[in-house]
């Protein structure tokens, strides 16, 4: 088989997996799970063949064949295979495996199974089809595609009104960022005549005035769509609602693959970008960043402070990319796949084991029921809070270095989410993991069986390991093509410390005042004692700063009043005026004429004569 | 012998005229029956105006086809058809003037035109329409046409057996 | 006293408009048959004229074929009469309206 053909087979094979369990085996469960989970498996294991024949810069970087010719509109169908989309592969089938497996365990009692798993792999599909995608419009086909499956997904349990309705407020808000997107798309496509990313990146080489005056704007449209996708302020509200769904979802839709979707897509586009456009990009990641650390240290639901989690780490990725480093960003989306998927799906153990119960004072004391969970997710948190030398340390640090050399002010609201994420994090852990336990639901817990801890384990690995093992420098080598960067183990180690000395002990430092702060404030807590502390901020905080409710006046208000007019509009000036009134002109005139055809042959013939008559006249009388 | 040919035309054209008259409005009867045996009139008179004309064959033509055959077959349809119910329908007034204004409208163009054009301005009568003439043009230039109004006759023929049948579907 | 073309015209032009007249008022379907006949007729006389008057027979050979398509038509149309007239009782034409349906 040729080696090219092997990429097709790794997008096309989730998406059969779906077509058949839709299709055919929606009664046989274990049939349905199985070829949703081999899909991906064999999905990541052939994308571990191709990268070993191949290396992470195979000499065909593009598969295509020529989709659709309208006019000056040239559509390929075509994959684009490099260092970048190669290693997201990785991610996403990789991560996306461990998901898929551990949704076995989590949901074999759903009564839904196959229509999880199908749903599970369309998303795989759409996922890897924006991955791999080598021109704007076929990532912006994919772009939908991921929606719509995260729509399917999120609202997986549509019997419950709450996932619904999130279900739905993901499905719009992304709807929103993705018509920015595609407004971007036009003018990308106008100025430059081509949406092939390599012709893209090598026209604007060439001339990098080409966008003209539409450049800052066309790139923060671009941006747009990345926004509503990876939950960007002002368009995050839809992430924390989005775990409503199954929590394997969550995880996917977090860690791997939905969410980072957006950063993958600001990397893949960098070379659009002006420098202007890239200031705003880095300040909305920033204060992304900010917002989500804040609400997350005041969250209770074992979920929810993940899912702000996830938000401020995507402000990361998002400032990094602003900050001309996208390599970081991708860097911390990979690393951030790992531990984020692992804290999920440790989550979703936990959830699992204490019947459904998601609120963190409703637990602790797990540390001794189910220690797999216990030892992976704490493997998780110090990853995520950037504990040396676990992969966290590393790609936080590449952002906070990036920050240390373009923004001051930037490089200080880095540090500070820093600290509260590690805040944070060891707050649940004290809470949930430590102490007592505060409901008789923890006395019942149990550790999962081995399908849920299996992927935790290797998903903990990753998270200790991925900082080290070359992900840096594999993006580095591709975004800044002859930059330096380290080789060896140990020189990996030591790396930050020699490149931004500033940026990597304050880093540490960062950690440290945070677990501090942990310590004293919850090792012994019986109830949070931050609202009595800090009073309305901690409100504030809990209410997630009124995002919703803000919304909820503004957006909705005038989108109800707009939706008001509309209907007006359409009902009298469309329905009533045009629609009917044209109809009622036609029977009318029908009417009228009706009374002309008598059926009389001769009144027939009478016109017949007049008519001869008049053209007679015409021709002959005058 | 000129006046007594203009003299003849005179006696036909108002002959013709008149049965005409009578074929289509006669006032002392409605029956089909009249009216058809006062077209055969007509056409006797346009045979003599053909003969006028020095169109000879045509007149015997006319004869032999008009007044014999179709004008039988007429009176054949209508007796075979009983129609005695027919004829106490009254001519609505209304389509009685407005066939009247439409068929004036077209006369008056028809007498305005001739009166404008003048079309027989130094035209000379003088070409006979013998049977031998008429009969070469026919077989020769003709022979086509002339065909092929034999393929008509035969198909019309066929026509007529298959809808006079009894049972027509 | 000379008789020209004019005369033999006006001739039938006015058996043509008697045709047409009948063709218009007459309410049964035979007689509205007799007016074309008629109509056919003035339209041959015409010709016949023109034939005589322009030195050209071949207004008369013209007027042989309408003769002929004539009797045809005469013959296919009085079956047609007597078809209906079987179906429907009438020769009327205020009776055969059935293009209004």
């Amino acid at each position: 088989m040729h080696l090219q053909t092997l990429p097709w087979i790794i997008l096309f094979l989730p998406l059969l997996a779906a077509v058949v369990i839709t299709l055919f085996t929606q009664r046989d469960r274990k049939t349905s799970a199985t070829l949703s989970i081999s899909a991906i498996v064999i999905g990541f294991v052939l994308t571990v063949i191709f990268i070993k024949a191949n290396s992470f810069n195979p000499e065909v970087k593009e598969v295509s064949l020529n989709w659709l010719d309208i006019g000056p509109l040239q559509a390929e169908f075509g994959l684009r295979l490099d260092a970048l989309s190669l290693m997201m592969l990785l991610v996403v089938t990789g991560v996306g495996s461990a998901i898929h497996i551990y949704s076995w365990g989590y949901m074999h009692e759903d009564r839904c199974f196959s229509r999880f798993f199908a749903s599970l792999s369309l998303f795989t599909f759409s996922m890897l089809g924006i991955v791999m995608a080598n021109n704007f419009l076929q990532m912006f086909i994919s772009w939908e595609l991921v929606g719509v499956s995260s729509y399917l997904l999120i609202g997986f349990w549509y019997e419950k009104a709450s996932a619904a309705d999130a279900a739905k407020k993901a499905f719009i808000t992304n709807r929103l960022g993705d018509f920015g997107f595609m407004l971007g798309i036009l003018i990308v496509w106008a100025a430059l005549g081509s949406l092939n990313f390599g012709k893209l990146e090598a026209g604007l080489a060439d001339n990098p005035a080409a966008l003209g005056s539409l450049a800052t704007l066309g790139g923060l449209l671009v941006f747009c769509g990345a926004m509503g996708k990876s939950a960007q302020f002002p368009l995050h509200v839809w992430l924390p609602d989005a775990m409503e769904g199954p929590t394997p979802v969550s995880a996917l839709i977090h860690a791997a693959t939905m969410v980072a979707a957006g950063v993958y897509m600001l990397s893949r586009t960098f070379f659009i970008y002006t420098p202007e456009a890239l200031q705003v990009i880095a300040w909305i990641g920033g204060c992304t960043a900010l917002l989500a650390a804040l609400v997350a240290v005041q969250q209770n639901d074992i979920k929810r402070i993940l899912a702000y989690s996830t938000l401020s780490q995507l402000g990361y990725m998002v400032m990094a990319v602003g900050l001309a480093a996208p390599e970081a960003g991708m860097f911390h989306l990979t690393t951030h796949a790992f531990f984020k998927a692992l804290l999920f799906l440790g989550a979703g153990s936990v959830i699992h084991a204490m019947h459904h119960e998601q609120d963190i004072w409703r637990m602790g004391g797990l540390c001794k029921k189910m220690p797999v969970t216990y030892w992976t997710f704490m493997v998780g948190t110090m990853a995520l809070a950037g504990v040396w030398p676990l992969s966290g340390f590393f790609s936080k640090d590449a952002i906070l270095a990036a920050a240390w050399h373009h923004s001051m002010p930037l490089f200080i609201i880095g540090v500070g989410v820093a600290a509260l994420t590690t805040f944070y994090m060891f707050r649940l852990v004290f809470v949930a993991f430590l102490g007592g336990e505060r409901s008789h639901e923890v006395g019942h817990a149990h550790e999962s069986p081995w399908v849920m801890t299996w992927p935790l384990r290797i998903l903990a690995v990753f998270s200790i390991v991925g900082g080290v093992i070359g992900v840096e420098a594999l993006f580095g080598g591709m975004l800044h093509p002859g930059g330096e960067h380290p080789h060896g183990l140990a020189a990996q180690l030591v790396y930050p410390f020699k490149h931004a000395p500033v940026a990597a002990l304050s880093g540490l430092a960062a950690f440290g005042i945070g677990l501090f702060a942990a310590w004293t404030l919850y090792a012994r807590a019986k109830e949070d004692p931050l609202p009595a502390r800090i009073g309305t901020l901690s409100r504030w905080m809990r209410d997630r700063f009124y995002f919703d409710e803000l919304y909820e006046a503004t957006v909705i208000k005038v989108h109800d009043a707009t939706a008001a007019v509309v209907d007006w509009f359409d009902r009298w000036l469309i329905g009533f005026a045009a629609v009917r009134g044209s109809a009622g002109a036609t029977s009318l005139f029908g009417n009228v004429l009706r009374f002309i055809q008598s059926g009389s042959l001769q009144a027939y013939a009478f016109l017949l004569v007049l008519g001869v008559a008049v053209i007679l006249f015409f021709v002959l009388g005058r | 012998m000129e006046n007594a040919q203009a003299y003849l035309f005179y006696v036909f054209a108002a002959l013709a005229v008149i049965c005409a008259i009578m074929v289509v409005a006669n006032p002392f009867s409605r029956s089909p029956v009249t009216s058809a045996m006062f077209l055969v009139l007509t056409m006797g008179c346009l045979a003599g105006l053909f003969t006028l004309l020095h169109a000879f064959f045509l007149a015997a033509v006319q004869i032999l086809v008009y007044a014999g055959a179709v004008m039988v077959l007429f009176l054949f349809v209508i007796m075979l058809l009983d129609l005695k119910e027919e004829q106490r329908r009254q001519v609505k007034s209304l389509s009685l003037v407005a066939g009247l204004v439409s068929v004036g409208a077209i006369l008056a163009i028809f007498v305005r035109s001739l009166i404008a054009t003048k079309p027989g301005e130094g035209a000379l009568a003088n070409v006979e329409g013998s049977t031998s003439k008429l009969g070469k043009l026919l077989f020769t230039q003709y022979l086509l046409p002339f065909e092929i109004v034999s393929v008509l006759l035969l198909v019309a023929m066929v026509g007529v057996v298959l809808l006079s049948k009894k049972d027509l579907k | 006293m000379n008789v020209g073309l004019e005369h033999y015209l006006v001739v039938s032009a006015v058996l043509f408009a008697l045709g047409l007249l009948g063709v218009v008022t007459r309410r049964n379907i035979l007689v509205i048959y007799m007016s074309l006949e008629l109509m056919l007729n003035a339209a041959n006389l015409a010709l016949v004229a023109f034939s005589r008057f322009n030195n050209n027979l071949d207004g008369q050979v013209m007027v042989f074929f309408i003769i002929t398509v004539a009797a045809a038509e005469v013959a296919v149309g009085l079956a047609l009469i007597v078809a209906l007239y079987r179906r429907r009782q009438t020769t009327h034409v205020e009776d055969l309206n059935l293009l209004k349906h």
